[in-house]
């Protein structure tokens, strides 16, 4: 297979992360917003692992082994295990206004092409062109936690940001330093246990993983 | 070697405290850990003092003038904290806020915390340096919610998730740093070294590095406590247990900024203009003059005193942006003396709170008459913050806004506008609190007060003569960050 092959494929899975993340943005249950993370780590795995089989960089493989172990498979299936635990499971958020959400972030993937523009011009990787598709990902994780109401949409929003700046580095240069992988995987891993404890410590304390009894701590 | 035993004695602290941490001496365990990095930083610093800055572990670490002394005063700062913190976590666990539970997770993150940020300080790669500033923020998190009471946790939600996309803007900067240091140095563990960086600095490219800045600066800003993005800081200092307060205010902030100003000295490589510097400058302008107005507001004194932080953290970032010289000077001795002074205040008002019950202001009173220690430790830490002579924090004041006057003038007005404000604020506060009427009854205990006279010591030794030896050192630190 010719490089421009392999390329059209990354370009569709960068698609589809984008895809997925529109997709997270509008999904008001957790068990689907779950599945959803999921998908978004398999795409970015498949798309990691192609870049490292079409350009020969070995390192990268084992970047693609990390994110499907953490992100495809340990962490859902935490999320899950817990969403039961806390019998949340069934939980639909009561989001109003997701057409103007969608628009904001349409808005934001323009915003994110542009800011791109100058840096992918400069980039000397195959997949330059996904590096806006990148940013755009991280923006709407953004969104994401700006608009949920609950605690763990926002932690999925803040590892589905993770995911849109790891696939910028794969984008622009191939991924970061193996060691510093390694240190930023770890990093998330320990973010996900301590919030999980932090999760069982607000049910206990508010009897509910609705974050709006927590909106005490205002300026007067 | 020193530099393994100095990241290598927290870490086992971590771990040996999470496994027996339960027992009746933790506490003391505690200090003693804590001791124990003290002498490693200890010896370390005579080291590079001989020797100079060098690597360590095939490039790994770099110690240099600027950050060797980051470490001493943080390992410094960790000790005397871990003595204060002995009597007074064993007091809230006799009041019934923690349990033996909560007390073995305060005593193992508090040793992970100082180690991550150990390693901050001293790693040599840029990407190592995120790393250890998201672990630290994590050690931190469950800390700030140990007491379990619904403003807690919503302060550490709050924390975390204010924190952790300000950490995630600063990983898309290294990123993109990587990405500019790639094309010259080659992929692989070494592009993201800060040595290797620095030697090719004048090749980045400008563009790449200008933007990777800007996300750097708002990354790593959110937990210098920058204002617009503060809000986390607040809560955080007021709804954590009090030793905590004084760490994250006398030492993360501290360490944060060491991660901005490691990068500045890159991008102005790079840009070789002012571009670096004047968006700290707005950014710590912006938050002297807005902490400044915020403190007069206040009514819990954990919470006027994080937003005292937040205004002296803007004064050194203006500093740091001013640049040159004098100004790194000012900025690396107002950094140690805002350090010692606010974890001395952190240690007295923590005292202070455990006598009245409450940390509303209005409570509490007339500490000279029942307990005049605390109360005159209170009172002179809160002259020494506030700039007066013969106290080391008008030096590095008065050096800062004379250059500032010099270079910058127009934003001197400000400058001395928001400290005068802040005087009149915090002053007005803490007099009636030391010397009013009050009917408390005494603190039953001996409180832990050396800790806090020995910072306001050093900090009184420090305004009025500064050893040839320190000075020449924090010259050579000012040297190094350029401008």
């Amino acid at each position: 297979m010719s490089l421009t092959y392999h390329l059209q494929i990354v370009n569709l899975l960068a698609a589809l992360l984008l895809l997925i993340s529109f997709a997270m943005l509008s999904q008001r249950r957790i068990a689907g917003l779950i599945t959803l993370f999921a998908w978004q780590g398999a795409a970015l795995t498949a798309s990691t692992a192609l870049v490292a089989w079409s350009t020969g960089q070995h390192h990268l493989y084992y970047s693609a082994a990390i994110t499907l172990v953490l992100k495809v498979i340990a962490m859902p299936w935490y999320f899950f295990r817990i969403v039961k635990k806390l019998d949340v499971d069934r939980d639909v958020e009561p989001m109003i206004n997701i057409p103007t959400t969608m628009l904001i972030g349409i808005v934001l993937v323009i915003f994110a092409f542009n800011l791109a523009l100058p840096i992918s011009e400069l980039s000397g990787t195959v997949m330059r062109s996904t590096l806006g598709i990148a940013l755009a990902c991280v923006l709407l994780a953004f969104l994401m936690m700006i608009t949920r109401r609950k605690a763990i949409p926002q932690v999925i929003g803040f590892l589905a940001m993770e995911n849109g700046l790891f696939f910028a580095a794969t984008s622009t240069s191939y991924g970061m330093p193996l060691v510093v992988e390694l240190g930023v995987a770890l990093d998330v891993m320990v973010a996900v246990f301590v919030l999980s404890i932090f999760f069982f410590q607000i049910r206990e304390t508010f009897d509910s993983l609705d974050l709006k009894h927590m909106e005490k701590l205002k300026e007067r | 070697m020193e530099i393994y035993w100095l990241l290598g004695i927290p870490l086992t602290g971590g771990v040996f405290l999470a496994l027996w941490g339960c027992r009746k001496h933790a506490p003391e365990i505690n200090a003693l850990f804590s001791l124990a990095t003290l002498l490693a930083a200890a010896w370390l610093t005579h080291r590079i003092i001989d020797q100079g800055p060098m690597m360590v572990g095939a490039g790994w670490f770099f110690i240099d003038s600027f950050n060797v002394f980051l470490v001493a005063l943080t390992a410094f700062v960790a000790f005397t904290t871990a003595l204060f913190s002995r009597p007074y976590m064993r007091i809230e666990a006799e009041h019934g806020k923690l349990n033996a539970q909560r007390l073995r997770l305060y005593h193992s993150s508090y040793q992970i915390f100082i180690g991550a940020m150990l390693l901050a300080l001293t790693t040599n790669n840029m990407g190592i340096l995120w790393v250890a500033m998201e672990a630290a923020t994590l050690a931190t998190v469950l800390l700030v919610s140990l007491y379990r009471t619904p403003a807690s946790l919503e302060a550490a939600w709050k924390y975390f998730i204010l924190c952790g996309v300000g950490i995630a803007l600063a990983l898309f900067g290294t990123i993109l740093l990587y990405f500019a240091a790639e094309k010259i140095l080659g992929s692989g563990g070494t592009a993201l070294l800060w040595t290797h960086l620095n030697g090719v600095k004048a090749q980045l490219e400008p563009t790449v590095l200008s933007l990777a800045f800007v996300f750097l600066l708002v990354g790593y800003g959110t937990k210098v406590g920058l204002a617009p993005l503060h809000s986390w800081l607040p809560d955080a200092h007021a709804e954590g247990p009090t030793p905590v307060s004084a760490v994250l205010s006398g030492l993360l902030l501290n360490v944060a900024l060491y991660a901005v100003m490691r990068s500045k000295v890159l991008v102005d490589g790079a840009l070789g203009n002012d571009l670096a510097g004047n968006l700290m400058m707005g950014f710590g302008l912006f938050s002297v003059v807005l902490a400044a107005f915020l403190i007069k507001r206040q009514t819990d004194v954990k919470r006027m005193f994080a937003y005292s932080s937040i205004e002296h953290m803007g004064l050194i970032t203006f500093a740091f942006g001013m640049g040159g010289a004098v100004a790194n000077f000012a900025a690396l001795l107002h950094m140690t003396m805002h350090s010692l002074t606010k974890s001395a205040i952190f240690f007295a008002v923590g005292h202070a709170t455990q006598k009245a019950g409450t940390q509303l202001m209005a409570d509490i009173r007339g500490l000279i008459q029942t307990n005049p220690t605390i109360g005159w430790g209170l009172m002179l830490g809160t002259v020494a913050i506030l700039g007066v002579p013969p106290f080391g924090v008008f030096a590095s004041e008065f050096l800062i806004i004379t250059t500032a006057m010099h270079e910058h003038p127009w934003a001197t007005p400000f400058l001395l506008l928001a400290l005068g404000v802040a005087f009149a604020s915090i002053f007005g506060k803490v007099q009636p609190m030391v010397f009013g009427e009050t009917e408390l009854p005494k603190l039953p205990y001996q409180p832990a007060l050396a800790p806090v006279f020995l910072h306001l010591g050093l900090v009184l030794m420090l305004g009025l003569f500064i050893p040839p030896y320190l000075a020449d050192w924090y010259r050579q630190a000012a040297q190094l960050l350029g401008g």
